[in-house]
């Protein structure tokens, strides 16, 4: 099987600060991967090389095989790769539908973008009520289903996650990843999820890889991981009840 | 009463389409263009030339105009904003302001300075409505401005590429997440804002019926603070701003005369700053999650300078100079070396605490005037007005910008620009005529009136002035004031009150700046407004980016390279303008923390 | 024995959205309290509020009996709160033992001849002015402060003396993060401040990093230092603290000394997500 994904050695630095040393990570077709770590250990500047926010300053970034490391991020969202940023980053000012439309961005078929949109639209009910309205005034759960939803409108196959559930209610954050892993069933769309919070992340996830200090410290299934007492040690602290 | 109305309605309209272009801009860019300013004139001039010179029909002259502005816009962005907002919204700010100066000289070169008279394409008075008379002509204007407004606001709410404007100016990097080209979005701004101003510019032509390449400054400076005072970046604020402008314009006018019109059009803006730090419709964030003055202090360190220099410099410029040049290098030194004093002193404020205050000229105005009244009416020596001078404009510049420390980022530039317009704007209002015979100073009975003993006056002055200034960055109360600079959240939480070293870093540079006027006034012994510009404003901010934005000592090298090496080469005015422009574009692209500082 | 710091029912929304909402806790004198919650629980903008940073939306805080709800960021640092931010704000522009003199800003006498005037608006310029002068001319006095600031600076990097002594004349851009962090601390603790507040202390710091500001936490515990904490690494919390709040959708969940937060099932569903919780009673 090939890999949708594949950073191979990546290098990132800003100025002095050197946020990536050597990653490495792959993402199967249809596959549910976590990439866990705490605070500025290079979780988002991973997103970030992913995507094509960032100059890699060494090593290769594949998607579908094709190497898009010095590829605009509009030429990776074309090629199948979209993103739902970190603290959810709607168009604030621009209604639920306009947001959506953003994200079919890229696409050139009107009659399938058109498509899409009752799809989202039936996919997230919550989001066809509020179709008009400003995305600013969404409440922050709602705002996360429409970052999903316009991440979808590109049709992409794989889409990038970072911290999803930050800052929503628990019984939201519920919600949220059942979300994510039911698009995943229905859709068959690869994910990638960035989190803090381990042991959600994995919970829908099939793999998982822990970064530290801007290298992988760990990976493996999910089920090895939420066994593996270093997870604990790397990731959460080891006063964490076992 | 009506008649005002329409008039302010009819100027509205025209500062209505400038200030769109510059938030349409400022929103996905993070700049103030400045060059939108030329593209008013240059609406103006070509809207005259293929009309009166060329005999084409007006409706084919129109489109043409746009056309040539939007090509023009594109290249502004393509070749100098985009790569300078890369590494300092700032600093492309500033140079957005010698593209301005170099388009409006290319178009003098083209069309010459005359005023032309604009070919009367539309009737101006042939229409009434009870007793208030009007044209096709205004008509037309009102009509089109609606129908591009409509326009636009149709395309930004319904196109693709209209949401994608949208988008990247509502958050920029969710933008490029989702796949829009934020680079052609950035560059296809230009090109509307930019046939905007060139439309705008054709209406002032046909509602004033003058043309001139720099007529654009005053639409456009006003067209400037509309968009600010509605918003930078929103463009519902831009019209508002601009009509609001237009209105309390026309009845300001109407009560107070043409001369208040500057007065008016800033006190109206530092008021909404105050009260609103945002502009009437914009946002301001809560907490800075970056120092937003710091990113203009580059990262850097000065060039190590090896101690012999400065005795050799002292030896060279203070004996070596004066004593072997002849009177013209001699009065080429004297403009240095009192460019010198005010950059240095303008170090405090811009290199330290980090304000990029745009008015310089305002105080240096003040420090002229006060000198020059003191020894003309009261007989006061030079000596003791030297100081007054500089005590007056500290006072008088410090109350006028007491208001503005709260205000941040781009707007306490566009505030301070704001507060030393509106000074020189004044004095206009009040000494309209300018003043003669100012006396020389004496020493000891003695005239010093060779451009020898000023140049020597002034090198002393120079060396007081570094001594000062150096002693202040070496103290606790420096280091406070760069502590502001560098990070104001980090600065209150150390209990550090922010806006007050602020107030107290400007009044030192107020001060200096007032010697320095002093100086000048007392060289020229005539002295009028015209010469406290904004472009005198932002020669000193040049001055400082080019030698090293906190380093007293590197305002010298800013002042010989920009003051000196212009005279020397005999460089003409307009041509002096475009070197400027080129030497800035230049140091802020090569080395953005200035001469002597080696980027990090 | 009354608390040095005392919040009582702070509230504070944005756009609507309650990010902290009615949130109640002391620290006592000596004593060590950290907050932890996962991410958007209200535990920075508690600190935010608490150091006034934002202003609150009601609810009172009290500083050693001094009400400062109601006062600026400034006025609440020279009344005895240091903090630290949670990517590590230093001036970039100054050298690390300059960065420490700034912190140091409140405490000086010499060198601010008439502070008690800066309180107020029309006499504020004294104050100001007086600071020039002293700056520019300088007095016998503060000649003498400026030696005692030089020592105070020279113990403070003494803490971090192996990371920060080679560097206290470097700029702090040219700093490594973690140094940046220190550089940071060292600032706060300047001013021997009755409350220090620390916001992630060792975000994006390694292992071995961590391990020596935990230490550094223990010794100045050990001083006597009252801290307010926000931390992820629990081990580190539990370490360090007396008290542990939890906060979770901007409330205080549970509160206790760390061996009961650590019990306590609320603690668990909140920090970890009810999955894990549902995960362990299938297991």
């Amino acid at each position: 099987m090939s890999d949708l994904l594949a950073l191979e050695d990546v290098h990132v630095s800003y100025g002095p600060f050197h946020a990536l040393r050597g990653v490495g990570l792959t993402v199967g077709e249809g596959e549910i991967v976590s990439l866990l770590g705490g605070n500025a250990s290079g979780k988002s500047t991973t997103m970030k090389a992913i995507l094509g926010l960032t100059r890699v300053r060494a090593g290769v970034v594949r998607l579908a095989g094709e190497d898009v490391t010095h590829r605009s991020t509009a030429h990776r969202v074309r090629a199948g790769i979209s993103s739902v940023p970190e603290a959810r980053r709607v168009f604030p000012e621009m209604t639920v539908d306009e947001n959506l439309r953003a994200g079919a961005y890229t696409r050139r078929d009107r009659a399938g973008v058109a498509d899409d949109l009752d799809r989202m639209r039936e996919l997230f009910p919550r989001l066809a009520e509020r179709r008009r309205q400003q995305a600013g005034t969404l409440s922050g759960g709602e705002q996360q289903m429409l970052a999903v939803a316009r991440a979808l409108m590109s049709r992409p196959r794989l889409v990038c996650m970072d911290e999803p559930t930050m800052g929503l209610a628990p019984r939201l954050v519920d919600q949220v990843l059942d979300e994510i892993a039911r698009l995943n069933r229905e859709l068959g769309v690869a994910v990638l999820l960035v989190e803090q919070q381990a042991e959600l992340a994995l919970s829908i996830a099939s793999r998982g890889y822990v970064l530290a200090t801007g290298q992988i410290a760990l990976r493996g299934t999910a089920a090895e991981l939420l066994d593996d007492p270093r997870i604990h040690e790397a990731y959460l602290g080891k006063a964490v009840p076992a | 009463m009506l008649d005002t109305l329409v008039a302010g309605l009819l100027r509205g309209n025209v500062y209505a389409l400038g200030a769109v272009g510059i938030s349409l801009v400022f929103g996905v860019m993070n700049v103030v263009n400045f060059a939108q300013f030329s593209f008013f004139g240059l609406g103006a001039m070509l809207a005259w030339f293929f009309v009166a010179q060329e005999g084409l029909p007006f409706w084919l002259a129109l489109p043409l105009v746009l056309v040539v502005c939007a090509g023009l816009g594109l290249l502004v962005n393509v070749a100098v904003v985009r790569p300078l907002a890369r590494f300092l919204p700032l600093a492309a700010m500033l140079s957005t302001y010698a593209v301005s100066q170099i388009l409006d000289n290319a178009s003098q070169l083209a069309f010459t300075a005359q005023f032309r008279v604009f070919p009367k394409v539309l009737p101006t008075s042939n229409l009434h409505v009870g007793s208030m008379r009007f044209g096709t002509s205004d008509l037309v204007m009102l009509g089109v401005t609606a129908t591009v407004m409509l326009g636009m606001s149709a395309f930004l709410r319904y196109g693709k590429v209209g949401q994608a404007i949208r988008a990247t100016a509502q958050d920029q990097e969710a933008a490029l997440q989702v796949g829009i080209p934020v680079g052609l979005v950035q560059h296809l701004s230009f090109v509307i804002a930019s046939a905007l101003g060139g439309l705008a510019g054709v209406f002032v032509s046909l509602y004033v019926g003058v043309a001139n390449p720099t007529s654009g400054l005053t639409t456009g400076m006003t067209a400037f603070v509309a968009a600010a005072l509605g918003g930078l970046g929103s463009l519902v604020g831009a019209v508002v701003g601009g009509f609001v402008l237009g209105i309390v314009e026309a009845f300001g006018i109407s009560l107070a005369g043409d001369t208040a019109r500057q007065i008016i059009v800033f006190a109206v803006l530092v008021v909404v700053l105050v009260v609103r730090p945002g502009g009437l419709l914009g946002k301001v964030p809560l907490i800075a999650t970056e120092p937003l003055t710091g990113t203009f202090l580059g990262k850097g360190r000065p060039l190590r300078v090896p101690r012999w220099v400065w005795p050799a410099a002292f030896v060279l410029g203070g004996i070596v100079v004066p004593f072997v040049a002849d009177d013209y290098v001699l009065t080429t030194g004297t403009q240095v070396l009192v460019y010198a004093v005010i950059a240095a002193g303008f170090t405090v404020t811009a290199g330290q605490a980090g304000v990029v205050a745009l008015g310089q000229a305002g105080p240096i105005a003040i420090g002229a005037y006060t000198s020059a009244l003191l020894t003309l009416h009261l007989h006061v020596s030079f000596w003791v007005a030297l100081p007054v001078a500089g005590l007056v404009a500290a006072v008088i510049a410090s109350i006028l910008s007491s208001p503005v420390w709260g205000v941040k980022g781009h707007y306490v530039s566009i505030a301070t620009l704001g507060v030393g317009t509106a000074i020189v704007a004044v004095i206009q209002l009040v000494l309209p005529q300018g003043i003669y015979g100012i006396p020389v100073p004496t020493w000891a009975g003695t005239p010093l009136s060779t451009p020898r003993a000023y140049y020597l006056v002034d090198a002393g002055v120079l060396a007081l002035t570094l001594l000062v200034t150096w002693r202040l960055r070496a103290s606790h109360l420096g280091k406070v004031i760069s502590s502001v600079g560098s990070d104001e959240v980090a600065a209150l939480a150390s209990g550090v009150r922010v806006r007050d070293y602020k107030a107290l870093a400007f009044a030192v540079s107020a001060f200096f700046a007032g010697i320095g006027g002093s100086l000048l006034a007392h060289q020229y012994t005539y002295i009028d407004p015209t010469i406290f510009t904004m472009l005198m404003s932002l020669l000193v901010v040049t001055i400082v980016i080019m030698g090293g934005v906190s380093l007293p000592y590197g305002a010298v090298v800013g002042s010989l390279v920009l003051i000196g090496a212009m005279e020397l080469l005999r460089f003409t005015p307009e041509l002096r303008i475009i070197a400027y422009g080129l030497v800035l574009i230049l140091v802020v692209r090569f080395r953005p923390g200035g001469i002597l500082v080696r980027t990090a | 024995m009354t608390a040095v710091l005392e919040v009582t029912g702070l509230r504070r929304h944005f756009a609507g959205l309650a990010a902290v909402d009615g949130v109640s806790f002391t620290v006592g004198p000596h004593e060590v309290v950290s907050i932890i919650g996962p991410n958007g629980s209200g535990k920075t903008t508690t600190l935010n509020l608490v150091t006034g940073a934002i202003p609150a939306h009601g609810g009172s805080i009290v500083l050693d009996g001094t009400r400062i709800d109601v006062a600026d960021p400034a006025r609440i640092a020279e009344h005895g709160i240091a903090r630290t931010f949670q990517n590590g704000r230093v001036f970039a522009a100054l050298s690390v033992a300059d960065n420490v003199e700034v912190g140091l800003h409140t405490t000086l006498r010499a060198h601010r001849p008439f502070h008690r005037l800066s309180h107020l608006v029309g006499l504020r310029w004294v104050a100001l002015l007086g600071e020039l002068v002293v700056a520019v001319v300088g007095t016998p006095a503060a000649r003498r402060e400026r030696r005692a600031i030089d020592a105070t600076v020279a113990a403070e990097i003494e803490r971090f003396e192996a990371r920060l002594g080679p560097r206290r004349d470097d700029p702090a851009y040219s700093l490594s993060y973690a140094n940046r962090r220190r550089t940071e601390i060292a600032r706060a603790l300047a001013p021997r401040p009755k409350l220090l507040v620390l916001d992630e202390p060792t975000a994006g710091m390694n292992p071995s990093e961590t391990a020596e500001v935990l230490g550094q936490l223990l010794e100045l515990k050990a001083e006597g230092q009252a801290m307010l904490l926000v931390e992820h690494k629990l081990d580190l919390v539990m370490t360090v603290s007396d008290r542990v709040i939890v906060m979770d959708g901007g409330r205080i969940v549970a509160q206790g000394a760390p061996d009961e937060v650590r019990a306590d099932p609320a603690v668990i569903e909140a920090y970890l997500g009810r999955r894990r919780v549902a995960a362990e009673e299938r297991a």
